[in-house]
Parts: structure tokens; sequence; C-alpha cells
């Protein structure tokens, strides 16, 4: 593999809170325009995960790198080019939609003039084109998701991190929500990782996926590559949710 | 430094658009008017005829009138508008789930900090201004004297003063807003220690002198124990930063006061010399006299900041 296409490395990545270890000395490497998925049960330690690949964690051990630099060093480089959409991401309820995004975009040091075209575009992709004047207290489930990837494609990042991005949504907004991941793999040439424990979605849209179980990662590769190591198939005829369970009894 | 700015813009319109600033602005506005024009009718009434004593103008803040003089009411109630505007500033975003977008953005995790602090400040800053100048203004009328140099020189460090006091406040409710997870239990905590300052530490004040230097009323005073039990006294009392505040604007407002000590621990032959030299204080040296006061409110509100920041920066992130 060319070693110039990975652009997250993570070898030896181990987080320990007191006396539990969150994650569990974990590596793998992400390739630029993948969807890469993380899958696995509550509390497995995704969030830590991508947490420290942010920067906003400390590896207890190991070491991962975005784009070939440390983020615990150069955080704000690393920040740069990595957007994060948080599970349940938050909006300040008192501002409109569209004043939200425009207090990302400063903070990202664009100029106003500047954001409020893309903030207009970004709320056109997103399909909040006439939502965008209400207070962000008033928007479902569904649109804050779709308002926190309109934060992303504002600040046009190479990789994003989504966690949990279709927790939570009815089957409408998940399919909106999954094809506007889609579309950032796709049209914008963004690396996504993504985690979830909602198996049949990632299915769907992820290239390879790696399952967390209790802060190990006890498996990574395209989902085929899985099946055929586990259930031992050549055909589609397997879901996601049978070797996934394979793997969880095995643990 | 643009992450910082950008927060602290932010800040500073959230407080002037939030209820809770325009109540508390309100209400302080109010009262200070109602005090300043019941103190400055008084005051007109009892100089009439009479020659003009000098820095009259100083008075207005400082006497009592009906209720309570204005530097007393800004010294029980000015934490309050600290306490305010800060109990709330982390743990809002933590719960609202802002907290980590905001730590992804590209900006040093200080600046949140720094920007929420800074907003508070000049939210203080800009309140009590405009506080002082309506005040002088409504003095101005019902008195109608004009203020000389030294007396706005007094105003203007009594401001000083007042903004590091309620800043000392805004620290101490960002610090329970990163500690408390929870926005009712900092509220809380902020106002439990405000109340304890504001009265208990008088009674701990006088329940230590008496269990130092029990002081025995049947054999009658000991000078020498008199003024250690009032040493004590004062030690503990102005352990409160509201006794701090309130010793120190005293004397900077009040020119005749040349000391910050209790006439009980001035000594005999020091009443007399103060007595023979019976005019006021000069500023200067009314600074002096309070200067450690100032210094020592200024590292209280310094150390209580940098235990925010330091508690801030080694906090997780994490939301929920």
């Amino acid at each position: 593999m060319d070693t110039s296409k990975i652009v997250v490395e993570a070898t030896g990545l181990t987080k320990v809170y007191g006396s539990k270890t969150a994650v569990d000395n974990i590596s793998f490497a992400v390739d630029r325009g993948e969807i890469f998925g993380f899958l696995g049960p509550n509390g497995a330690g995704k969030t830590t995960t991508v947490l420290m690949m942010l920067g906003l964690t400390e590896p207890s051990a190991g070491r991962v790198e975005v784009m070939g630099l440390d983020p615990r060093f150069a955080s704000i480089k690393v920040k740069q080019m990595v957007g994060y959409l948080p599970e349940n991401v938050g909006f300040y309820g008192d501002l409109t939609g569209r004043q939200n995004l425009l207090y990302v975009a400063r903070l990202n040091g664009l100029t106003d003039k500047v954001s409020h075209d893309r903030i207009d575009q970004a709320l056109d992709a997103v399909g909040l084109k006439d939502e965008g004047d209400k207070r962000a207290a008033a928007y479902s489930r569904g649109m804050r998701q779709r308002l926190g990837i309109a934060e992303l494609l504002i600040r046009e990042p190479d990789i994003v991190f989504l966690d949990e991005p279709t927790l939570g949504l009815d089957p409408d907004g998940i399919n909106r929500m999954i094809s506007l991941i889609q579309s950032l793999s796709l049209e914008r040439n963004m690396t996504v990782l993504l985690s979830s424990h909602q198996l049949h979605q990632v299915q769907r849209i992820c290239h390879r996926v790696g399952i967390m179980i209790k802060g190990k990662l006890v498996a990574v590769g395209t989902i085929d590559e899985l099946a055929k190591e586990k259930l031992g198939v050549e055909q589609d005829t397997f879901t996601l949710e049978e070797i996934y369970m394979k793997y969880f009894k095995e643990a | 430094m643009r992450g910082m700015w950008v927060i602290y813009r932010k800040e500073l319109a959230d407080h002037f658009s939030s209820n809770r600033f325009v109540i508390l602005f309100a209400l302080i506005t109010m009262v200070s008017l109602i005090t300043t024009f019941m103190v400055g009718t008084s005051l007109k009434k009892e100089l009439e005829g009479i020659a003009r004593p000098s820095l009259v103008f100083m008075m207005l803040f400082t006497s009592t009138g009906d209720l309570f003089s204005l530097a007393q009411f800004i010294a029980f109630f000015g934490p309050l508008i600290g306490l305010v505007l800060g109990f709330d500033a982390i743990n809002r975003e933590r719960i609202n789930g802002t907290l980590s977008k905001l730590a992804a953005q590209p900006i040093y995790r200080d600046a949140i900090i720094n920007g929420k602090f800074m907003a508070g400040v000049v939210t203080i800053k800009i309140m009590l201004l405009s506080i002082v100048l309506l005040i002088s203004g409504l003095g101005l009328f019902t008195l109608g004297v004009t203020p000389g140099p030294e007396e706005v020189g007094r105003v203007l460090i009594y401001l000083v003063i007042s903004i590091f006091y309620i800043s000392f406040w805004l620290g101490v409710a960002i610090l329970f807003s990163i500690f408390f997870r929870n926005i009712a239990t900092s509220a809380l905590a902020a106002i439990a220690l405000w109340i304890f300052f504001s009265f208990f530490v008088t009674f701990g004040a006088s329940l230590a002198a008496n269990a130092l230097v029990p002081i025995d009323q049947n054999q009658g005073a000991d000078a020498e124990r008199l003024f250690a039990h009032a040493q004590v006294q004062k030690a503990v009392s102005l352990l409160s930063p509201m006794k701090l505040y309130s010793d120190a604007t005293s004397t900077i407002l009040d020119p005749m006061r040349k000391t910050t000590r209790s006439l009980i621990l001035i000594g005999p032959m020091e009443r007399v010399s103060m007595d023979r030299f019976n005019r006021p204080l000069p500023l200067g040296q009314s600074i002096l006299v309070v200067f450690p006061y100032i210094v020592f409110l200024i590292l209280i509100t310094l150390i209580c900041f940098a235990i925010s920041y330091l508690a801030f920066m080694r906090q997780e992130i994490r939301s929920g």
C-alpha cells in the first residue's frame, strides 16, 4: 500500500481512565477518500478514540498521526484539517441556525463575506434553506444533525469525524444523513471516519470497518473480508449484523 | 488570539441581550438612582445655610440616608453581578453539547475561558461605569455641587477597585461552572459562598477572637488584651473579600478616614495626633492607606482566574 495515501494512522493507541482501560492498544490506518466505520457497542471506546485523534484527549500510550502530524503537539493544524461532528451536536438555542454557522465560520478565521456565501450553499446542500433563520432551539433532532453537517461543509476540512451521526433519527432522517455523508466523500473528496452501532446503515456506506469491543479493535477490513473470515461465505447473503455478533460473542 | 476575540464578541453580545442582564441592570440602576436621590436631597437640606464642607460630593456615596449608602449597596450586591454573569459559563456549554464542538475548532483551548472571562469583565466595566455616571449626574442635579479633580479621582479609583472586586466574583462563578457539571449546583454554591462571606465571616471573626483571646467582662479591660482581641477579629474578617473591599473603598471615598483600623486599634497618642490635624487626607495618602487592600484584592482575583484556567485546561472535554 502506498503510505502517502494514509491520512490517519494509530499505533498502539491506549487510553486509561483510572482503573478502566477505555481504549486498549489499538492500531489502524485510514486511507484518503475512504469512508471508515468504527462499529461497537456503547462504551467501547469509539468516542475516546475520536477525541484522541483530535488532540482533545491525551493518549496514555501509543500515538496517532493525522495527515502526518501528532495532534498533541500540532493541535491547531490538525483541527484546521479535521471537522468533528460530536454525538448529540449542540447549538446555541438563542441564535438562529445561520448565526450558529457564522460563529463557527468566524472561529475558523473566515471573513464574513466568504462565510455568508458558504453558509447559503451549505444550508442549501443539507436542505435547511428555509429554516436557516429559525432559532436553533426550535430545530428537530434531524435538523440539528444536518446543521452539524452544514458546519462541516463551511469549514471544508480534509477529514471529518462523525460520532454516531444517525443516532436517534427517524428513517427518513437516517436516509438523508446517509446520503449527505456519502456526498461528503464523493463530491467533496473528504475522508470520513464515522462511529456507529447501527450496523445496517454502516454496511450501506462504509468501505472498510473496524469492530471495537471493550476498548479493543478486534477486526479491521472491508465487510467482504470480514464475512469471509468469520462466516466463510463468498456470496452477499450475509449481513454485517451476523459478522458483528460473531465477534461480539467471542470477545 | 483570533479565537479569543470571536468568543469574546459572542459572549459580550450574549450578556447584553440576555434577560438576566437586563433585570440585574434595571434593579441596580433603580436602587442606585433612588438612593442617590434620597441621599442627595437630604444632604442638600442639611447643607442649607451652612458653609459647604470640602469634598461634599463624596458624601453622595458614603452617607447612609434612610437605608444604606451606595458604597454599602455595591459592596453587598456587587458580587451578585459577577455571579450571575459567570455561574453557567462553562457547564452550560457542556450540557448543550457545544463545548466539544467549540474545542474542536482550530483555536487554543484557553481562548474559550479567556474570551468568556474578558467578556464578563467588560460587561462589569460598562455596567459600573454607567451606574457611577448616572449617580454623578443625578448628584450634580440634586446637590448642585460640581466635583473637583480630587473627587473625580476618588470616584475613578473607587470604580477600579469595584471592577476588580466584582471580577473576583466573576472568577469564582466561572470556577464553579468548571467544577460543577450541573448549572443549579454551581449557582447555589456560588450564592452560598457569597452569603457566607457577607454574613458569617463577621460572626466567625468575633468567635475566633473570643476563642483565641477571651476577654473577661468582669475583670475589666486590659488594654493589651483588648488590642489583641481586636487584632484577631480584624485578621479573620479580612479573609472575606467583602470586608477587604468595603474597608478599601470607604477610605477612598471618605477622605476623613485616615486608617482602615477600627477605633480600638488606634493608640491614644495616635488619636490625639489625628485629631490635631483634623483635615481631609489628600488622595495620594488615602491610596497609600488602602494600597495593600487593593493589591490583595487584585491578587485574589488573579489567583481565582488562574485556578479556573488550570482546571479548565486539564479537564476532559467530553460532553455529558
